[in-house]
């Protein structure tokens, strides 16, 4: 391995940390395409009942459209913050 | 039948004009009837790019109004045969484009013989950009490898698969191609550039071509002189080579590779 390539695998590239954002937020995006247009509206109220009862960052609650046959499924993710291990 | 092509990103200063200027240059080369036409209403760029800019009588917007005849708004270009310029208008009223008024004119070009247009869409997915898009049969999405350009794209294919006469009439969908422009190997090759593999990946669309970035571009926006006329310089080659494709030739890609550029290529930008 030369040096060059040490330097280069010893740290994750840019290029690579920007390839899986864009992984994601792409993903996140087509998965309401064709969607209704309430979606972003609803995410929000989702957020606020959601902090009514615990802290969550801005991105907490996603809610994605999956198209199946016949019929679409809602999925909401809320994610949670991360435990304190004492 | 005028085949109509759109070439859109969502984002601004990707390489839109540039990219529209050389196409559609580069099939009026191979004796294709081509007209190019400035979608960018308020922000008339490409009558610069094309060089004509001091030949601007009529504009679109005059003949969506019945103030000019189509054939009195194109300007047709000197060096190349059948290569006409629609310039955009100056305009600061957003609404100058209607859906009918496009539609109509686009309908003129069919009628007069031409075989392809060549739509510039200006940036944003506002109502110039939909317009550019609407009556699209292909769609050329230009991206720069770089996180909000690519990101743009994909909502950009997503207009193209929802909101255009072709989704709406449930006709056979708009024919996608991608356009990787200002790529830089070298950048690539060090990890602070996505790759061509990495951006196809993400947006999954028949890959066009990839243009490299290059001094010519500029050299050539300062003259007036489409880059695929520059046909020594890289830019212009890999512009060529993507005519070629969407022509449905198959061509190698090219100056993809950092290690195969020389020292004395790059001074030049060759
Ligand atoms: N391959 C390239 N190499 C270097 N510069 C480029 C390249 N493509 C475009 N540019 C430059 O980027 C700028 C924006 O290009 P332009 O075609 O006007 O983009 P858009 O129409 O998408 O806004 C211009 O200054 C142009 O000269
Ligand atoms: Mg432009």
């Amino acid at each position: 391995m030369s040096l060059f390539d040490y330097f280069r695998s010893s740290r994750k590239s840019s290029a690579s940390v920007a390839k899986e954002r864009l992984k994601i937020i792409v993903a996140h995006e087509r998965g309401r395409r064709g969607g209704p247009d309430y979606l972003p509206q609803m995410e929000e109220e989702l957020l606020a009942v959601v902090r009514k009862y615990t802290r969550v960052g801005d991105d907490a609650v996603r809610v994605n459209l999956e198209k199946d046959q016949g019929f679409d499924v809602m999925e909401v993710n809320i994610t949670l913050p991360e435990r304190d291990e004492d | 039948m005028a085949r109509i092509i759109v070439v859109t990103s969502g984002k601004g200063g990707v390489g839109k004009t540039t990219s529209s200027a050389a196409i559609s240059t580069g099939l009026a080369q191979r004796g294709y009837k081509t007209a190019v036409v400035d979608f960018d209403v308020g922000l008339r760029n490409l009558d610069l790019i094309m060089g004509v800019e001091r030949r601007v009588v009529y504009d679109f917007v005059n003949v969506i109004n019945d103030e000019a005849k189509l054939g009195q708004a194109l300007i047709r270009d000197k060096r190349v045969e059948n290569l006409y310029v629609l310039p955009a208008s100056q305009t600061r009223d957003k609404d100058a484009l209607t859906q009918e008024g496009v539609g109509k004119v686009l309908g003129q070009f069919a009628e007069d013989g031409f075989d392809y247009v060549i739509c510039d869409s200006p940036a944003g997915i506002e109502r110039g950009a939909q317009l550019a898009m609407y009556f699209a049969d292909e769609a050329i999405v230009v991206s720069n490898p770089e996180v909000s350009s690519v990101r743009d794209s994909d909502r950009m294919l997503g207009i193209l698969s929802s909101k255009s006469r072709r989704a709406e009439q449930d006709d056979e969908p708009i024919r996608e191609h991608l356009l990787i422009t200002r790529y830089q190997p070298e950048r690539v090759d060090l990890g602070e550039m996505l790759s061509v593999e990495d951006v196809l990946e993400i947006l999954s669309v028949p890959l066009l071509g990839v243009i490299p970035e290059s001094e010519a571009v500029l050299q050539a926006s300062n003259a007036g002189v489409p880059v695929i006329m520059e046909s020594g310089s890289d830019a212009g080659q890999a512009y060529d080579d993507a005519v070629a494709r969407l022509l449905g030739e198959e061509r190698e890609l090219r100056f993809v590779d950092a290690r195969k550029k020389g020292f004395f290529s790059r001074l030049l930008g060759k």
